[in-house]
């Protein structure tokens, strides 16, 4: 599936995946340090198991961010 | 209002825009900012909102300079290590504009004491450093209609989204704190000076683009950028319809007090 993450198109090997599967996929380390945008609308953690992200969807990763704690790796924020 | 020949000099730079003007200045000296935090975000906030001739500039900080501050606490110098913060800003606020009154609150913001504090004052800035105090703010602005800025540093990196009354609020993307136990060790966490200055500078600027009712909020959408690769990204954020405060059926109805994560609490004389 092409779908756009963070902006950026990207191609996925896999015909839908779970947001917990795409976070793991792309490589977001903390995921308990992200909020989830799928098309738009905002997902609560309990629903990353079970919602679907598929061919063409938007996902955003927001990241929490508060400064002078450690929150995320800067790498990971530039995916 | 009448400028007095200083005061036409001192802001001629201001007056001569054509989206500021003599009204746009008049309205920057009727205006009220609070700042809470000052520190690396309140910091250069609070030097550009001075130099504004912002009418009253309020302060919240409970914590003293420290040494460690000076590297991206711009308002503070050397001589003022060991001072309350907010006295060190007052000072500095006053040296470079006497047409600014500056009320300062040597106290950390909780539940009880935040609405009291934020209802004089026109438009809020959240230059603080921890969760607790980014969704305590949100939340009171949320019910008292306050506009207000959001704004957080990391590394190199910094995000900012602007909330006026019936806009998309902090709650609406982040729902909640993250959990205490997913925010790694203290050891590694740090930020680059100079972004302090850049993200506290795009939320001075807001303030006053509230103030003079000109151009557009950044409202709606969260804006991020790594300085790294100075890279900036705007994203598009709409109303939660499940947000906590905010939403279709909310579960805050007063004031909370989040909890802190513990590796904030062990830090807490540290600002962003």
């Amino acid at each position: 599936m092409k779908i756009k993450v963070n902006g950026k198109d990207q191609v996925i090997d896999a015909a839908s995946l779970t947001v917990t599967e795409l976070l793991k996929t792309v490589k977001v380390e903390s995921p308990e340090m992200v909020s989830v945008q799928l098309n738009g609308e905002f997902l609560s953690k309990e629903h990353f198991a079970n919602k679907y992200v598929k061919d063409a969807d938007e996902v955003d990763f927001l990241y929490f961010m508060a400064g002078g704690i450690e929150e995320l790796p800067v790498s990971e924020w530039r995916k | 209002m009448n400028f007095n020949e200083e005061q036409i000099e001192r802001y001629s730079r201001h007056i001569i825009l054509k989206d500021v003007g003599v009204e746009g200045q008049e309205k920057m000296m009727a205006g009220k900012v609070l700042i809470i935090g000052t520190g690396g975000l309140g910091a250069p906030a609070a030097l550009y909102l001075a130099a504004a001739g912002v009418g009253v500039i309020g302060l919240v900080d409970a914590d003293n300079v420290e040494l460690s501050n000076l590297q991206r606490q711009v308002i503070h110098f050397t001589p003022d290590v060991n001072k309350p913060k907010v006295i060190s800003a007052k000072e500095k606020i006053e040296a470079i504009n006497p047409d600014v009154k500056v009320v300062t609150y040597h106290t950390k913001v909780f539940s009880e004491n935040i609405t009291g504090i934020i209802k004089d004052y026109d438009f809020v800035i959240d230059g603080t450093d921890n969760f607790a105090a980014k969704f305590l703010i949100n939340d009171a602005c949320v019910f008292a209609a306050k506009p207000f800025s959001h704004g957080a540093i990391l590394r190199f990196s910094g995000q900012t989204i602007t909330y006026v009354p019936g806009s998309t609020c902090y709650r609406c993307i982040f729902l909640t704190p993250p959990p205490t136990d997913a925010v790694p060790n203290c050891s590694q966490a740090g930020i680059l000076g100079a972004v302090a200055g850049m993200l506290g500078t795009i939320q001075a600027t807001e303030a006053l683009k509230f103030l003079i009712k000109k151009g557009e909020l950044l409202q709606n959408r969260l804006l991020t950028f790594d300085a790294l690769d100075m890279k900036f990204r705007e994203v598009a954020v709409t109303r939660n319809p499940r947000c906590p405060i905010c939403g279709e059926n909310p579960s805050i109805k007063k004031l909370i007090d989040e909890a802190q994560p513990v590796c904030s609490l062990k830090n807490k004389n540290k600002k962003t």
